[in-house]
């Protein structure tokens, strides 16, 4: 059982994704960034399920998987949105409202 | 457990009670319904829209009615999605929250050239999620109700497209939220690696037998912040004030009230029974979140000069009022319950009322400034009066709704007889003065300031749909406030007590 090596991924995909969503400038890498972080999720989700030899951990994948791909659509939907009015998706040049 | 082999071979569909199930179908019936009219009808749909989705809300109550009329308790998916008293009352907030969204939304959606009928399908769809929430005992049932409720969220408040304030707005809080709920879904993988299992109820018996301290303790931290985003508690509220001001105000409206409320139920039933037996780790955790959220919500909003923006810190100061049950839970049990839903009932009365005011104000003077604020009982007398009686009750003072709700968070930290408690207690007795001084400079703007000398003083015109929403928020701010049993009779402790 290599449970502890996909943990070990697992936290590393995320902490790579916390330092992306937090550091990158640009709207669609931070959107990849957040993929990252739910992959993670999933290799902990299946290697845990795996581990308790249950299928549950699947099942939950299966639901991040799907609920991440409707997220991503809304979140691609808001960045084209941005560009058409501003032509650039720079989100520190998103500082319309302060204070 | 399930093994692999049994679950595949001998797949028995599991049983379904539709009458418990009853509200969800009609919320999503009738979301399907409005979105269906617009592809068919097109423009000509548009007059149908609002009434059509509050009379399918008001529809949606029914069912609750009668399952709260037989009163047991229904459990389904093995107690994934259970229907007891705790839900019920939570639902039909929901669904009278939307209800008057969908008043307040009626004319100031209506006058924008913008589609209504994607309008009251995604807010249904959003409510849905909501509902959905009150019964979700398990931790797959409750990220889909959080994504359920967040993602037609984030269109909302998008929803004025060639408006970059709304962009703003929108890009905002999509990706705080988005955010927040991946670190959130990364604390439920490591509780589901500790129990195996995602319901709530094995969670808290794999927690309590722990010896994996590391994994638990950072599980129970990720996912309470996961949710106190969803709260706009500090320090994850910075999303807040930029949304609600660049949102439409009553989208605004309905991410103050009933997008909170959604994330209070989501961490009173994971406190409660997912996180039971490890108080030890998350009642420090949700007093610096309370501490922490009242204080900077006050501080913050004493210096703004935006109404809304002003509500948005506001708001951030009361979700410190409402966590402080909470970090004192594992003393005292289901009251702490009892004081949260209390206190979120009377919030969402007094706060949706506030937002009325604020888009009946705004349609006339076109301007979300304090300052347009002043001279208002010249023009519009029974306007202020409201909105006094809204400020004053959201500052807490007797006999408004907001002084029992107010009183019934400090009786429960008071009765949890600990340091912690009362320490809570002395902190949230100062913030409560300091809100006073914000909300009073509202209150005095518009009673005692000279009207500004351009500004149009012929009397403020109120649409119908606005004059009842301010009635029924009107009139339960001030019920709740003068016969408090009328709320205490629902959030009576004995009966929401969390079934599982």
């Amino acid at each position: 059982m290599y449970l502890n090596a996909m943990l070990l991924l697992a936290a590393i995909l995320f902490c790579i994704g916390v330092y992306g969503v937090l550091a990158r400038r640009n709207g669609v890498l931070v959107l990849m960034s957040i993929e990252l972080i739910l992959n993670a999720v999933n290799i902990n989700l299946i290697a845990f399920g795996a581990f308790h030899t249950t299928i549950i951990g699947q099942i939950f994948t299966l639901f991040v998987i799907t609920v991440a791909a409707a997220e991503v659509g809304v979140g691609l939907a808001i960045v084209l949105l941005l560009y058409r009015n501003r032509r650039s998706i720079d989100l520190h040049q998103v500082d319309l409202m302060r204070g | 457990m399930l093994a692999f082999a049994p679950s595949l071979l001998g797949f028995v569909r599991p049983d379904i009670d539709w009458h418990a199930v009853a509200p969800e179908l009609t919320l999503l019936g009738v979301g399907a319904a409005v979105t269906l009219l617009d592809i068919i009808l097109l423009e000509r749909g548009r007059a149908y829209t609002s009434a059509m989705a509050g009379i399918g809300l008001l529809i949606a109550l029914i069912p609750i009615v009668t399952l709260a009329a037989q009163g047991d308790t229904r459990e389904m998916f093995g107690g994934a999605f259970v229907v007891d008293d705790f839900a019920l009352i939570l639902k039909a907030m929901f669904i009278v929250v939307a209800y008057v969204i969908v008043l307040l939304s009626t004319n100031y959606i209506a006058e924008g050239d913008y589609w209504e009928n994607e309008y009251y399908g995604l807010l249904l769809s959003s409510v849905l999620g909501m509902v959905l929430m009150a019964s979700a005992r398990d931790l797959i049932t409750i990220f889909v109700a959080l994504e359920l409720l967040s993602i037609p969220a984030y269109l909302l408040a998008t929803w004025r497209k060639g408006d970059p304030r709304s962009n703003e707005a929108g890009l905002k809080y999509y990706l705080m939220g988005v955010f927040a709920s991946a670190i959130m879904l990364y604390g439920m993988s490591l509780l589901f690696g500790l129990a195996g299992d995602t319901r709530l109820s094995e969670i808290s018996a794999a927690l309590s037998g722990s010896n994996a301290e590391p994994v638990a303790i950072l599980g129970i931290i990720f996912v309470i912040v996961g949710f106190a985003f969803k709260v706009s508690g500090f320090p994850f509220h910075t999303w807040a004030p930029d949304t609600y001001e660049g949102a439409p105000t009553p989208i605004t409206a309905f991410l103050a009230v009933a997008s909170k409320a959604a994330g209070f139920v989501a961490l009173m039933q994971l406190v409660h029974i997912g996180f039971g037996a490890r108080h030890d780790v998350y009642q420090p955790l949700l007093w610096i979140l309370a501490v922490g959220s009242m204080t900077a919500g006050n501080l913050m909003a004493l210096r703004q000069n935006n109404i809304v923006r002003l509500m948005a810190y506001s708001g951030v100061s009361q979700a410190g009022f409402m966590l402080m049950p909470l970090a004192v839970a594992g003393d005292i049990g289901s009251e702490a319950l009892s004081a949260v839903i209390t206190y979120v009932l009377i919030y969402a009365a007094m706060n949706l009322g506030a937002f009325a005011v604020i888009i009946a104000v705004a349609h006339r003077t076109k301007s979300g400034d304090i300052s347009s604020y002043a001279g208002l009982f010249r023009y519009a007398p029974a306007i202020t009066i409201c909105m006094s009686i809204f400020v004053f009750s959201l500052a807490g003072i007797p006999p408004l709704g907001g002084w029992f709700a107010k009183f019934a968070v400090f009786r429960a930290v008071v009765e949890a007889d600990t340091g912690w408690g009362y320490s809570l207690a002395a902190i949230a007795a100062v913030n409560s003065v300091i809100a006073l001084f914000y909300y009073a400079k509202i209150a005095r703007m518009m009673w005692f300031e000279d009207t500004p000398e351009q500004a149009d003083t012929t009397a403020l015109r109120v649409p119908p749909s606005l004059v009842a929403a301010l009635g029924l928020t009107g009139a339960a701010t001030l019920l709740f406030g003068i016969y408090p049993a009328a709320i205490t009779h629902f959030t009576d402790s004995a009966l929401i007590a969390l079934s599982y």
